[in-house]
This record gives C-alpha cells, structure tokens and sequence, in this order.
C-alpha cells in the first residue's frame, strides 16, 4: 500500500512515459567503446561542476582539477578583474601541463600572481595572456599575442563554478539546469561552508554509484544494522516510499525528496546512544544553525511540501549531486569517470561555521556516520560491476522508486545515440 | 639573465600539519588521560586506530570515555571557535572526542572494527576543517 501519493498515472515512471517499465540494460556501464563515446556525447557537451567560488577567495587564487573523461586538466582562477576564468592546462611552448607540484596527476591549489611553466619558464598573467618568452629574441616571428592560454567556458551558479569544454556550448549554464535550478535559487549555500572532503578510487562505472545513491529503496536493507535493533526491523517492514520524484527538462536532471530525519527523535529508544549525546547523526545536528534563516526555503525544496520531509537529493546531469537535508547543511557528490569501470569519487560536506567546539563534535558524528554509510554503498557496487561485467544477465527490472536510475540511463542514451548519429552523418558527407 | 623559477610560480597553499604532543587534557578529565593514545589529530589516525583496535580494547576505550561525554560537551560548549586559537588541551579533548565518535560505530552498531562487507574499500578525508 502507498503511504504517499503518486501521480494519477499510478506510479512515478509511468508519469514520465518516455522512460518505459521495462528491464533495463547496463551495457551503458561495461562496454569500452561505448565508454568512449560518453566522453565525447556526454563529458565534452555539458556543463561539469569543478568547484565553489569560496576555494577561489581573492586575486590570484587558483585551483586545478583533472578531467581524465575529458583527457584534459583545468585551471580555475579568480582574475584581476573580479572573474572566475577557465583554461586547458597546458603551457603553449612545449606542451607541459603548466600548474601542479611534485605530481603532475595530482591536482593543485594556491594563490599566484602569474603562472610561470617549469620547463622554460615562459609566464602567463591570471587572464591568460602569454606575457613573458625567455629568449624571446630566439624564436622566428613569434608574436605573444598568439600564444596565451587556451580557455574554457566557465559560469557560476550560487556559488558553484560549472565549466564546459565545448567550443560553443549548445546552452548556457542557466538554460542547461533550467529548472532544477530555479527551484533551488536563494538556498544560504554560501553560509554554509565548512567543509570536509572526501575522495576515494571505485572500481566500478560512474553511473552505477550515482544509481546507488539515486534510489533509497536498498536503505532499510544495506543498512540496517546502522539503526538500533526495533528501528531496523521497523523501517525494513515498511520499506521505502519517497515523497516526490521530478525530472527536469530541457536536460534531464532530477530530484527525489524523502522523509526522515530526527531532529531530535520522538522516541530517544530510536536512535544510537552516541546521537542523543551529541544530538547528531546521519541528517546532521540535530540542532540548526543559529545564523542562518531557513525559515523561507526555495520553492524547489520539499517539493510534496510534507511535515516529514527530511532530505531532498538533486542530480545535476551527468555526474554531480546536491544533496540537501531538513537540518540545515547540504553535500554535493561527484563521479568523475577515469575507464569504464572506474571513477574518482568525491564527497564534499558543507556546514555552518561551527560557534564552538562542541558543534564541531557534532559535526564530528555527521561526518563519521556519512562515511560508514558510504562504505557500505561503494564497496556493493564494485560487486556489482564484476557481474554486470560477466553479462550472465543483461536485463534487469527496476521498480517505481528506482525511476532516477531509469533516468540517468536514459538520458546518457539518448546523448550517446545522438552524438553516434552525428558522426554517422558526418563520416558519410565526408566520403 | 636567468630567472628564478620558484619566484613567479604558484604557491601551494599548504594545509597546516597539526601534532599531537603529550598536552595534557583540562584538568576535568585528568580521568581521561590514561586513553592518551586515542587523541589523534587526523582523521586518517583515527580510523587507522580503530581497524588496529580488537573489540574488546574498543569497548574498554568506549566503557571509559561515554559516561563523560555529556561533560565533554558542557565543557566544549564554554569553547568558542572563530576567534583566538583554541588551546592545546581543549584540542586534544576534541580529538579524543573524534575518537570516541570513531569507536562508537564497532561498538554501538558493528559489534567488528570495520564497516560490515567493506572489504580493502575506503574513503579517506582528504580535507578535514580546521578549528
């Protein structure tokens, strides 16, 4: 029986009727070429979340950040001019990739005021003009004017800065999120930044962790023994039912919001002994943060507008989540893809500034509590892609509250058929 | 004329180290300070001390430290952050706080050190806030 109402079709997906009831397949996650082609269709066409404008805090401020999907590294910096710019790491002299220490695959971060390559030491302003060639009067009709920094399209959105690789993006950032977006506009991200960074090496493809965290159907099972004993049993015979589910258009991002969250429990028997002392837990303190006024929330929050909403989890096409809980703090995830069957991993918690020390040991269980939860996900999922990988099974059923997951790989799908249609054409017009 | 490299290019912006030393705790929680090995500054200490830990040395740690948990916090609470540094032995506290935090999970819920079918997998903090 359906504790919360769903759409007069009858269920979620058949609201969405584009996306079928059907099996699904999950070649998308196993099949190299295919892989190669999502790097192109999917990777070089939308706009990627690379960070917060806090990490670039003055003049100078930079960061870089691998893009192996896209065989590229970027550099982000905050110009002279007060903007955020973007460019291809890579020095016009030689090829060196022009920011990094002591590991070049590691990413960098710092305040410069110009960038010098350690190979010749030619130089570059924050705007990236070439500004400095030693032994200028060595080179043949080189003029600096032509060799600056290669850019890349950058925006921001509340405070995330977005790039996009392509030479015209088909969108703006704006028109890319559209009304996932919208929804969202006015969130106190920016007061909330205090932040734990997590990154972890999976072994398994990049859609297959968003599909873990895309649903919530497997929480009472995967993770039933992080409850106490009553509860477990409790949430495992009720299951799981979200509260709403929306997939936005023109770029298929999504959002499901869920009840829950304890703040503080009806029932002190409910929760663990270590989260009624520091009254925190896997939604964060209990109690929210004093400066900040969440009174007004975006309408795009708590969407079912239900007296038990507790978290809504935003999926920002293709690999970026905004997951933002009732307490007052949010976490973004992101899945950056390294082969078919491996991705970079981060985890970002942003918080209020902790007041006092005892906040911070609140803080201190929200963070733990993520991580074993996480753990218990990602190692399911290199599981996962070992026995998609032996293809024993090809098609597998998803339910009504695994829509997102139908989603995610129906929207890669479809950018894929496409970009492949497209080149199709172009090879034949080129014979 | 040669330039000097290191002059014009980026500065890492490093990410302070902080050590433990043998402070001590405040003075309420000289009970405390016999589970000196639990105050571990990073995170990546903590969980590594935990995975090294045998159940019944964890619960020995956690038998010792919940019942003063709620002192903890009461006393936490009187330290403001944001301001002037926080003091060595009210940073030692926090940490061996993080620690119970850390310990709690084997014994509260996994009744085993590690996470249950985590296998090798981890994921570690790479950038823990500062206080």
């Amino acid at each position: 029986m359906a504790h919360f109402a769903k759409p007069e079709e009858g269920s979620w997906t058949e609201h969405y009727a584009h996306l079928g009831t059907g099996p699904v397949s999950y070649d998308d996650s196993i099949d190299p070429q295919w892989f190669e082609d999502e790097r192109e269709a999917v990777f070089k066409r939308s706009w990627l979340n690379v960070g917060r404008v806090e990490q670039l805090p003055r003049t100078g401020s930079y960061f870089t950040k691998e893009l192996d999907v896209a065989r590229t590294s970027v550099i982000l910096v905050k110009a002279a001019d007060g903007e955020i710019r973007g460019f291809h790491n890579i020095c016009r002299h030689r090829g060196n990739k022009l920011v990094w220490t002591d590991f070049p695959k590691e990413e960098d971060n710092g305040t410069c005021r110009q960038f010098a390559c350690k190979y010749h030491g030619w130089r570059y302003d924050l705007e990236g003009s070439l500004t400095f060639v030693q032994q200028e009067e060595e080179f043949f009709d080189l003029d600096k004017a032509d060799y600056g920094l290669v850019p890349v399209h950058v925006d921001t959105w509340e405070g995330f800065i977005f790039v996009n690789l392509a030479d015209e993006p088909e969108q703006g950032l704006r028109e890319f999120l559209g009304g996932m977006a919208t929804g969202l506009d006015g969130y106190p991200f920016s007061e909330m930044t205090y932040r734990y960074e997590y990154k972890a090496d999976v072994g398994a493809n990049w859609k297959l962790f968003i599909d873990a965290f895309a649903e919530f159907y497997h929480a009472p099972i995967l993770h039933m023994r992080q409850s106490v004993a009553d509860e477990a049993q409790k949430l495992a015979g009720v299951g799981f039912e979200a509260l709403h589910y929306e997939i936005f258009e023109p770029v298929a991002h999504s959002v499901v919001s869920s009840w829950g969250g304890m703040a503080p429990p009806s029932d002190p028997g409910m929760v663990k002994p270590i989260e009624n002392v520091l009254r925190s837990g896997l939604f964060g303190p209990w109690d929210k943060p004093a400066d900040i006024d969440l009174s007004n929330l975006p309408p795009g929050l708590n969407p079912a507008n239900h007296r038990a909403w507790g978290t809504d989890s935003f999926q920002i096409y293709p690999n970026m989540v905004i997951l933002i809980w009732e307490p007052g703090w949010y976490l973004t995830y992101h899945y950056w893809p390294t082969s078919v069957n491996s991705h970079r991993f981060e985890a970002n918690l942003y918080f209020a500034e902790p007041k006092n020390l005892a906040e911070r040991i609140s803080q201190e269980l929200a963070a733990v509590t993520f991580k074993e939860f996480s753990l218990q996900d990602g190692n399911t999922l290199e599981a996962t892609q070992t026995m998609i990988e032996s293809a024993v099974v090809r098609e597998f059923p998803l339910c009504d509250q695994e829509i997102l997951v139908r989603n995610l790989h129906h929207a890669v799908r479809e950018d894929v058929n496409a970009y492949r249609a497209e080149r199709d054409v172009a090879v034949t017009v080129g014979n | 004329m040669p330039i000097e490299p290191n002059v014009t290019s980026p500065s890492r912006s490093g990410t302070e180290e902080r050590r433990v030393t043998d402070t001590l705790l405040p003075p309420e929680f000289a009970d405390l300070e016999v589970w000196s090995d639990w105050i571990l500054a990073t995170e990546g200490e903590r969980y590594a001390k935990r995975l090294g830990s045998t159940m019944s040395e964890m619960q020995a740690f956690y038998d010792a430290a919940f019942p003063r948990l709620e002192a903890i916090m009461d006393h936490a609470r009187t330290v403001p952050l944001g301001g002037a540094p926080v003091g060595d032995a009210d940073r030692n506290l926090a940490h061996l706080a993080f620690s119970l935090v850390t310990a709690s999970f084997p014994v509260e819920a996994w009744k085993q050190p590690h996470v249950p079918d985590s296998g090798a997998a981890d994921i570690p903090l790479v950038l823990e806030p500062g206080f």
